[in-house]
């Protein structure tokens, strides 16, 4: 009986990111859906477990955790024995090995995170909700991703993944925003010599396809 | 000489984080000036430091990084035996919520109040350009949810992470420092329990010392 309940959608690139973790932790999980057309993420109950009102929610027995990254780490901590022995940076790794990590990840969040999050928004999310594009938008966070990809083609030319040898939450926290900018156009990431040798690996993990399948199951 | 090698600058918000956890854990450091205004950070130099072109670096010997929030977490940890402890990584639910609180600082806090910082301080004195009041605006409308979040949880616990000072506490001063000096100081006024947490974590010794090296002091 599973003790971690993840709150919200597939869909949602945040909640995939903690559902990858699971995954390749190889942890049991109950997934709880969250009707955001009903405002359920902005009622009473759902706000006690994550107060921006926001998804993912996540619980195990008694702890509350949220925010995706902070959760991929204390599960992480919490089943250090299970799945994925490196994904803070290995067994062994030290000091070096969880601060390179840290660091991929803080790329990730702070430097990828905001051009790759509007590009999703304007992509997939405006047509999908019925918002209008902003083509603008669209160019400006294409030329600040563009930016960002080069330096990970030049660091993935000295490194096989972002922190190191390993794979690690670094390259996993790009998997929900790369999936769908992926789908859209692939000429982003593809291009770029060794970023597209490394999404191609990334991508291609077990635990990811898995949370894919999850994303394209029907409703219901 | 020992210690660690940062490179930044003291008024820089980012180069304040590190340099916060420089002085509460009492380690010795040197702080190497970049030269933003002549594009130093661009430099292959500093590229060679920070491939993203920015500051901070820290330099330890071989070992070189960049990202604040990284590079404090190095420090908090090297130096762990000074008895400081704002991590709390022996105890799994504590650290939790200091990286629960540090990611709300990231992904909450710092894109509602850094667009207000930016637009009614570094534009007018560092660019010489006029502040963009409909970013202001909309931004201070974000940023007055996330301190209604944030009031509440200060309602019932000391700090962000508990009854204990850490780096969530400490991540958020750069710049909540620089909005103190701007008109929209005044924000805080209806939020009481962040006012007093603010307040509070503004005494430590540390924060003084940096402060004093940012701007309008």
């Amino acid at each position: 009986m599973a003790s971690v309940t993840v709150y919200g959608t597939p869909l949602s690139p945040a909640v995939s990111r903690v559902l990858a973790c699971l995954f390749e932790k190889d942890v049991d999980f109950k997934l709880a859906p969250v009707d955001m057309a009903k405002g359920q993420h902005k009622s009473p109950d759902f706000l006690k477990l994550q107060p921006f009102g926001q998804v993912p929610a996540f619980q195990d027995e008694l702890t509350t955790v949220f925010e995706s990254r902070a959760i991929c780490k204390y599960i992480c901590n919490k089943y250090p024995e299970k799945g994925n022995q490196t994904l803070m940076g290995g067994r062994d790794g030290g000091l070096l090995a969880q601060t390179s990590v840290d660091q991929w990840l803080e790329a990730e969040g702070q430097s990828f995170n905001p051009p790759s999050s509007a590009l999703v928004f304007q992509l997939a999310f405006a047509p999908m909700f019925g918002f209008k594009q902003d083509p603008a938008a669209i160019e400006q966070n294409e030329a600040k991703l563009a930016n960002v990809l080069d330096v990970y083609d030049r660091r993935l030319g000295e490194s096989k993944f972002l922190a190191g040898d390993d794979f690690t939450l670094a390259d996993l926290a790009h998997l929900p925003n790369g999936h769908i900018l992926v789908s859209k156009n692939e000429d982003l990431f593809m291009s770029r010599k060794n970023v597209g040798r490394w999404w191609v690996e990334i991508s291609a993990r077990p635990a990811w396809k898995k949370v894919v399948e999850m994303q394209n199951a029907p409703l219901g | 000489m020992g210690g660690v090698i940062v490179y930044g600058s003291p008024i820089s918000t980012c180069t304040a984080r590190v340099l916060l956890c420089l002085e509460e854990v009492g380690a010795e450091y040197q702080l190497v000036p970049i030269n933003m205004p002549i594009g130093e950070h661009k430099s292959p130099p500093h590229l060679a430091r920070n491939p993203f072109g920015q500051i901070p670096a820290l330099e330890d010997g071989d070992l070189v990084l960049f990202e604040s929030r990284a590079i404090s977490k190095y420090v908090l940890r090297k130096y762990k035996e000074s008895g400081t402890d704002l991590l709390k990584e022996g105890n799994l639910a504590e650290s939790a919520m200091v990286e629960v609180w540090l990611e709300a600082e990231s992904q909450q806090y710092n894109p509602a109040i850094s667009p207000i910082v930016y637009q009614s301080l570094v534009v007018p004195k560092m660019r010489g350009g006029a502040p963009d009041q409909a970013i202001i605006d909309s931004s201070l409308e974000k940023f007055k949810k996330v301190l209604e979040v944030y009031e509440a949880r200060l309602s019932k616990s000391k700090y962000l992470a508990g009854d204990f000072f850490s780096l969530a506490d400490l991540s958020h001063f750069p710049y909540t420092r620089y909005l103190m000096v701007t008109p929209y100081a005044s924000v805080f006024e209806s939020y009481p329990h962040v006012k007093a947490w603010w307040e509070d974590i503004t005494s430590r010794p540390a924060f003084k010392k940096v402060s004093a090296g940012m701007l309008g002091s």
